[in-house]
């Protein structure tokens, strides 16, 4: 009796592995099916497809697909640019959301519910209903440069950068954040006379590692993955455009799939590796957007 | 006097607003603008001052008739069919281009149907907004529903204590963390017609009995193929979520069911279920804005077409507003598009409120 319950229990195992493994094959194999096309001449990956072998390794393998893709366009450009946006956006975006939300929650200043309920409620307006108005507003704002006043901002980097610093997603979690930790010790720095800016530079930063991590990665993540709508409509020249733009070289009239294929594994790649070695701090931070406050 | 402490009205202030300056600025001041601007015929360029037009924009997109055709007659008031026995009709534009129904003036079919020996025929002002209104409709009303509830799947798969659980953990969450732009290539090519990825893995499935299909390219199958990648791409997003609504069911309330001899659906029904209330309308919110915004995958992948059967709200927006530079015009739709968006989760809200 004892080994067929044992059996039983083995088999049942057996069968939850299978239905796990076959659920990961879903979402495991077209990314691995990516990776391995982008090492394949294009007219082997189209061979390859109709069998095993598109998920395998096998055949002419080289990087020759990447060689031509930096030969086609200038992706050395565009990575940076998505880099420069992306670090520049994250370390402001940090800064000033966990400053504003510092204010809110500790400082008892007339307005500041209202404010911050304000800045809550933005969390309803999609992106995509105020792309065009900000479209018209950004090709008419003034700025201040080297030689002078200036208007519109299209064709930047700052038309890609300055609006996408404050969100009320990253105010509310460091809120969040902040409302958990003591009031204590607020309260008795200042009673030390310690001035609000010491405060929030030496007291509360160095308490918040871990809402900085979970924002700076949510941030990241938009800028570098997602930032695709916006700048298709405020920047037409090469060499501010960013990486998910830039995808469009590779679609003249015959489309070059290993190429397209190196291009997105050069792209995607470097986000995975962060992801794998950094996997609990990724989910834990799209676990927490979803904790009600 | 622990609030008399903190007060500072000069600081505060000070604190807060280069960050809700920033927000106001390109999230607040550009919502109202959507507002004003779909009053007018506000262009991104033109020598043209801007003029108030009222609801004209509205008008454009939103109006329609319906009318009732009746089957041509001869002479002698015989019914005339054409070769294959169907009905004929008058043609639409006799209606549209008549000066007898100036309200019916410059619209054109979006769909008709017949009762009896007269057709009903629809017929709009705009029928690529239409068809962009009603696919993102179908989107939403499918994504929504599907997504969370595969996703409420996984998250229950994933929450069992078997070893390496995490490393599948890992691989469902992985399509999240890639873009949805690249996603999109990459299933152009999955979806292709022929040497597609898809069609050759039917094929070899089904030892060569399976026809390719143009998945793309078909106006049958375009827009539920994309609906298919863009769960693929984020479920593991919302299995999160579901997750973490699971982790703060109190473990004892599982034991005492396991204690009354409660049966596995029967612990999901009544234990499982109620604890993630606040989370299924967090869930359903969060899929059903994405959903409604939806871009990038119609960009890269179809364009719109085939023959508008992709077409949707934000790609319209665009289009419009960006690409003929009709500003006001792209501005309505966000407008209602917003509007959209905010009774949908207001109604969403309201059919998952806590019930006495």
């Amino acid at each position: 009796m004892a080994a067929v319950a044992g059996d039983s229990r083995g088999l049942r195992l057996t069968v939850r592995y299978l239905v796990l493994a076959l659920v990961g094959t879903i979402f495991l194999f077209p990314l691995i099916f990516m990776i391995v096309s982008s090492l394949k001449p294009t007219a082997q990956l189209l061979s390859d497809t109709s069998s095993m072998r598109a998920f395998l390794p096998v055949g002419d393998i080289s990087l020759d697909n990447y060689f031509d893709a930096f030969r086609r366009a200038p992706i050395g450009r565009f990575v940076f640019n998505s880099v420069v946006i992306t670090l520049v956006t994250v370390s402001a975006s940090l800064f000033l959301c966990s400053l504003a939300a510092f204010s809110f929650v500790y400082l008892n200043w007339r307005g500041s519910g209202l404010l911050l309920s304000i800045a809550l409620a933005t969390l309803i307006i999609p992106f995509e209903t105020i792309a065009i108005p900000l479209l018209l507003l950004v090709s008419r704002l003034p700025w201040i440069g080297f030689d002078g006043i200036e208007f519109g901002w299209l064709n930047t980097y700052r038309v890609q950068i300055i609006p996408w610093i404050a969100d009320a997603l990253t105010i509310f979690l460091f809120v969040q954040y902040f409302k958990d930790l003591p009031r204590e010790l607020i309260e008795a720095a200042r009673a030390e006379g310690a001035s609000w800016w010491q405060i929030y530079r030496w007291v509360v930063m160095p308490l918040a590692g871990p809402v900085i991590a979970t924002a700076a990665i949510l941030k990241s993540l938009k800028m570098y993955n997602e930032q695709y709508l916006w700048p298709l409509i405020v920047v037409q020249d090469e060499a501010h455009r960013p990486i998910m733009v830039g995808l469009g070289y590779f679609f003249q009239l015959n489309v070059a799939w290993g190429e397209v294929m190196a291009y997105l594994s050069l792209i995607t790649l470097p986000v995975l590796a962060f992801y794998l070695v950094l996997q609990r701090a990724f989910i834990a931070s799209i676990a927490s957007t979803g904790v009600k406050g | 006097m622990a609030s008399k402490l903190t007060t500072s009205n000069r600081a505060g202030w000070l604190f807060a607003l280069p960050g809700f300056g920033l927000l106001a600025l390109f999230i607040i001041v550009p919502f109202f603008f959507a507002f004003g601007l779909s009053l007018t015929n506000q262009r991104l360029i033109s020598p043209n001052p801007t003029e108030y037009v009222g609801l004209q924009n509205y008008r454009d997109l939103l109006g329609f008739g319906v009318i009732t055709l009746e089957p041509l007659r001869d002479d002698s008031g015989e019914l005339i069919r054409d070769e294959d026995g169907n009905l004929e009709y008058p043609r639409v534009r006799t209606i549209t281009r008549s000066d007898e129904y100036p309200q019916y003036a410059g619209m054109q079919e979006w769909f008709r149907w017949q009762s009896g020996d007269n057709a009903t025929v629809v017929i709009v002002r705009d029928v690529v907004f239409m068809k962009a209104l009603a696919n993102t409709l179908t989107f939403v009303v499918v994504v929504a529903p599907v997504q969370a509830g595969l996703a409420l799947l996984l998250a229950l798969l994933i929450n069992q204590r078997v070893r390496g659980i995490n490393i599948f953990r890992t691989i469902y969450f992985m399509p999240v963390v890639v873009s949805i732009v690249v996603v999109s290539l990459l299933w152009r090519f999955i979806y292709a017609g022929d040497d597609g990825l898809l069609n050759n893995l039917l094929g070899a499935i089904t030892f060569g009995a399976w026809r390719p299909i143009d998945w793309l390219g078909n106006t049958q199958t375009a827009l539920g193929s994309i609906i298919a990648m863009s769960i693929w791409q984020a479920v593991g997003f919302h299995m999160v979520i579901w997750l973490a609504g699971l982790q703060t069911i109190s473990p004892t309330l599982y034991e005492v069911a396991t204690i009354e001899g409660a049966s596995r659906w029967q612990t999901f029904r009544y234990v499982t279920w109620p604890g993630l209330r606040n989370t299924a309308v967090l869930v359903l919110i969060v899929i059903t804005m994405q959903a409604f915004a939806v871009f990038a995958q119609i960009d890269v992948m179809t364009g719109g077409g085939p023959l508008d059967s992709t077409q949707t709200l934000v790609f319209q927006a665009v289009e419009r507003g960006y690409g003929k530079q009709d500003i006001s015009g792209g501005a309505t739709i966000s407008v209602i598009l917003f509007l959209l968006v905010l009774s949908i989760s207001l109604l969403q809200r309201y059919l998952t409120r806590e019930r006495r």
